[in-house]
């Protein structure tokens, strides 16, 4: 049986440890913020932190999960008010909209470690993170807006 | 469409409202059909409406607006509804937006073409300003007082001389037995009182998105649902010769599987067929198809081989064609000898990759299906799994989600069909998700393109003869596999409407079979050519030793309308009185475009040049300036794009920007890495690692976008920002470093100095 903490609930699995967390997530808890989008870890719409670093849930199996604590964007604010949130929605980033959790999510392990991130930090930080609609530039100025509003 | 029903007795009788709510119908079919279906259905969660092209104000003063086309980013399902509640006056805080299903008494749901503001825009406005007048006459009769002595003000209707007040919940049940007004007792409220209409306003779904809420295909659930995953044959029209399911069936968690027969020529939008695995989870039926032994006959596309192609298409490129439009003689022309300048481009077959890819959950019981599904056409998901299941489209219930991104692609339902099908054969409903590698292997690829061009040129620099021929797989192909000339569909997508001044002109196509599913992606067959027409332009500016911005304004000529009827020129299906193709509009958003981006003011050298480009597509004007630096190495970078839109009437700015942001970046997907390639029949790439997107350090870094002020009727904005991006990239390319490219993708031309190849 395998025990991890999701968004600060103790849960435990005992089916296959080979499973990806991503369908553990969304198959058998039913939270779908973390989104499948390319299943190799390359397209990062699965983004979920682990110990408060951002991973991709795609390509980390249960087993590898195990005893770690797990924060879906389900678990990062209560009603979506989460300073990244409200920035995305302040700047109006999403089109689709299928890929911004992925993307909240990965903004808010570059912002933990990084209170004012320089557009090479963004860069870097989101490079992993693919929006096929488009909003890198919105994403950008969306980074720079919650960390001013933090600083 | 047929006039405005009051169906509030029915709606309310039918449990779908409040007692009391006012309910207008604006049905784009008979009555009668209306009467006939429109039951309460149950889904996942309980009851759910099942609403018609309706507004709808509830008594405590909600107002309720169907959404009937899909949203898959462009914004359209909170942007039509703001045309009807700007008409209607209502408080854009008390709407409820309403997802409609599949149902032809919308009249076209295929949300596709770029043209959902352009063809529903008055029929919003038409809704709105019926439910504002009937709630008007309610309050008149209250007062007593003669309906002209009041308006509509913000969600209320006032006396003006008294200065009373009426909420719209609290005339919904009185308006709600009035008859409804005729046609020509309604009036629109002038431009200049629009409250919402071309204000920004924020997206209706922005919360949900931004918290992770379930609310995509790939997010759907029912009770006691199972999960499926299809190993369909690498080769289109590939079979299964023999099946080895054994070790799959012993995977854990996998229940069966199912074979599903191939289709019957044409493809159209018939599952490709293969094996199904079904499962208790995703993950489960993806490791149980791993374990399929299956035996392939590929079929009669075997040998098809896209290098091979490839050269195919550039041989039937250089002989003469199928003429689309003449115009003078341009052989005489380039007989009479002079500077004749000759050029081939080549744009590969492109795949969608919307970061959600195909999904559909279905639940088939006896002879009723319903689907859950992002779908940018509904309707036609209810006519493939009727045709395929052999019952009446009726039966077929498709329920519309959020969708991760169409671009096209999900205007074709063959995965909805296939989900129906498996969920026939478990005998529960089944969630079928397609891999990455399914959605880049199997898609309805934008055709491969090959162009010739030649041009004669006077003492001025300027074409006396302009030829151009374009070879295409077309998208006919897909639905008739004997297809191999362009439409006037594709054929209209920039290439037979060349706006250009020249006196001797001929527009060809070369014929060409598919031997892929070819389908329509974002801006289609004016991709490439827009490619070729405005690189070619391009060309020739340097050729003559001009300023390709003062060049490509002459090549445009003075403002005046083209009227192309006599070549078959379809307009979008758009009036050409309505809209008519205008130079002046053209030329204009090429001055903005190049205006505000510093045009001419600096020099290209060191690695940094500025191309521009201009195109009209889906009755919309774009003109965009891309500066781009390349360093020794070759490598791209984009530090900035400048676009200018003229699409005539603007709903919401703020969408319209974020679709030329977006098309910015969709463009240099398709110019610097879009390529799909095949052997022995089958597709090469298969995830993002070799069929890359771009990301964000090689998006433009900033893009600004411009737009017209225009009280002309609305044009498209989905799609109209690819066609000229890919051309001005690849023409900055050339200013920054000499090297033209005619060939798509860049990554396919080494861009490095000398210096820096030697090293």
């Amino acid at each position: 049986m395998i025990r991890l903490k999701v968004n600060g609930i103790e849960r435990s699995f005992g089916g296959d440890p080979q499973m990806p967390l991503l369908w553990y997530l969304r198959d058998e808890m039913g939270l779908m913020g973390a989104k499948y989008g390319c299943g190799v870890g390359l397209c990062g719409a699965c983004t979920v932190l682990q110990g408060g670093k951002a991973i991709r849930s795609c390509v980390i199996t249960m087993s590898a999960a195990a005893g770690t604590d797990v924060t879906t964007i389900e678990g990062i604010s209560a009603k979506g008010s989460h300073p990244v949130q409200e920035a995305w929605i302040r700047l109006n980033v999403p089109q689709c909209g299928y890929c911004q959790a992925g993307q909240i999510m990965q903004a808010i392990a570059l912002l933990s470690s990084n209170r004012k991130p320089s557009d090479e930090d963004i860069d870097k930080a989101m490079m992993g993170n693919i929006c096929r609609c488009g909003t890198y530039q919105r994403i950008r100025a969306a980074i720079k807006a919650a960390a001013e509003e933090s600083a | 469409m047929s006039p405005m029903l009051n169906v509030s007795r029915r709606a309310f009788i039918r449990g779908m409202f409040s007692t009391g709510a006012l309910v207008l119908c604006a049905s784009m079919a008979p009555e009668t059909l209306f009467a006939q279906g429109n039951g309460d259905v149950t889904g996942a969660a309980g009851p759910i409406f099942r609403p018609n092209l309706f507004v709808a104000i509830e008594t405590d003063g909600t107002v309720r607006i169907v959404a009937h086309r899909s949203e898959m980013g462009t914004g359209i399902r909170t942007s039509l509804p703001i045309v009807l509640a700007d008409e209607l006056d209502a408080d854009w805080k008390r709407v409820r937006i309403d997802q409609a299903i599949g149902d032809q008494r919308y009249g076209s749901q295929n949300t596709d073409g770029s043209h959902s503001i352009r063809s529903f825009f008055d029929t919003m406005r038409e809704c709105g300003a019926t439910a504002r007048l009937m709630l008007l006459r309610a309050a008149a009769q209250q007062w007593n007082v003669r309906p002209q002595e009041c308006e509509a003000s913000l969600h209320a209707i006032v006396h003006r001389a008294t200065g009373r007040k009426l909420g719209y919940g609290q005339l919904a049940a009185a308006a709600s037995k009035l008859a409804v007004p005729d046609r020509s007792e309604i009036e629109f409220k002038p431009a200049k009182q629009w409250r919402y209409i071309g204000k920004w306003i924020q997206g209706y779904d922005i919360r949900d998105i931004c918290a992770g809420k379930p609310i995509f295909g790939m997010d759907a659930r029912v009770d006691g649902m199972l999960y499926a995953s299809i190993e369909r044959p690498p080769v289109l029209g590939g079979k299964v010769k023999s099946l080895d399911d054994k070790e799959a069936l012993t995977v854990s968690g996998v229940r069966r599987t199912v074979p599903i027969p191939p289709f019957t020529p044409p493809c159209a939008f018939q599952p490709l067929g293969g094996v199904a695995v079904i499962a208790d989870n995703t993950w489960a039926a993806f490791q149980g198809r791993q374990k399929l032994k299956i035996d392939w006959d590929d079929g009669p596309n075997a040998d098809y081989d896209s290098g091979k192609y490839k050269a195919e298409l550039r041989e039937t490129s250089r002989k003469p064609g199928k003429p689309a439009r003449i115009a003078g003689d341009v052989e005489a022309e380039f007989a009479k000898g002079g500077k004749i300048v000759e050029a081939e481009y080549y744009v590969p077959l492109l795949a969608h990759a919307s970061m959600e890819p195909p999904v559909a959950l279905a639940d088939v019981r006896g002879d009723k299906v319903t689907v859950w599904a992002p779908t940018q056409n509904p309707q036609e998901v209810q006519e493939a799994i009727a045709g395929e299941m052999g019952i009446a489209s009726e039966n077929v219930t498709c329920y519309v989600t959020l969708l991760g991104g169409g671009f096209g692609r999900k205007s074709k339902p063959d995965y909805a069909v296939e989900a129906a099908l498996l969920s026939k054969a478990a005998g529960r409903p089944v969630k079928l998700v397609w891999t990455r590698e399914d959605d880049i292997r199997f898609g309805y690829y934008n055709s491969v393109a090959a162009m010739y061009m030649k041009a004669a040129l006077g003492s001025s620099g300027l074409p006396t003869a302009w030829l151009q021929r374009s070879t295409f797989p077309p998208i006919a192909s897909t639905f008739d596999e004997n297809a191999v000339y362009g439409g006037a569909g594709a054929l209209g997508q920039g290439w037979t409407d060349i706006p250009f001044n020249i006196a001797n002109l001929r527009v060809e196509n070369g014929p060409a079979k598919a031997h892929v599913r070819i389908g329509w992606l974002r801006s289609v067959a004016n991709i490439y050519h827009a490619f070729g027409v405005q690189t070619f332009a391009d060309e020739l500016a340097h050729q003559a030793g001009r300023d390709p911005l003062d060049y490509m304004l002459d090549l445009i000529g003075p403002p005046r309308t083209i009227d192309l009827r006599d070549a078959g020129y379809g307009n979008y299906g758009a009036s050409p009185e309505q809209y008519p193709l205008d130079t002046g509009r053209l030329r204009r958003v090429l001055e903005i475009a190049a205006e505000k981006s510093g045009w001419g003011k600096r020099k290209p050298g060191g690695g940094t040049g500025w191309g521009l480009a201009v195109h009209r597509s889906f009755v919309t004007y774009v003109a965009t300036v891309v500066q781009v630096e390349v360093s020794d190495k070759g490598e791209i970078k984009i530090p900035r794009v400048d676009t200018a839109v003229d699409a005539g009437t603007i709903v919401n700015p703020q969408f319209v920007k974020a679709q030329f942001e977006g098309a910015a970046v969709f463009g240099t997907s398709v110019a610097r890495t879009g390529e799909i390639t095949a052997s022995d029949g089958a597709v090469d790439q298969s995830n993002f690692h070799d069929y890359p997107v771009a990301r964000m350090a090689e998006a433009p870094y900033e893009t600004n976008v411009y737009i017209v002020e225009s009280t002309a009727p609305p044009g498209g904005v989905g799609e109209p920002g690819v066609p000229p991006f890919v051309p001005a990239l690849c023409n900055a390319v050339y200013a920054a470093t000499g090297i033209r490219v005619r060939d798509l993708p860049l990554a396919k031309t080494n861009l490095a100095r000398p210096a820096a190849k030697a090293a």
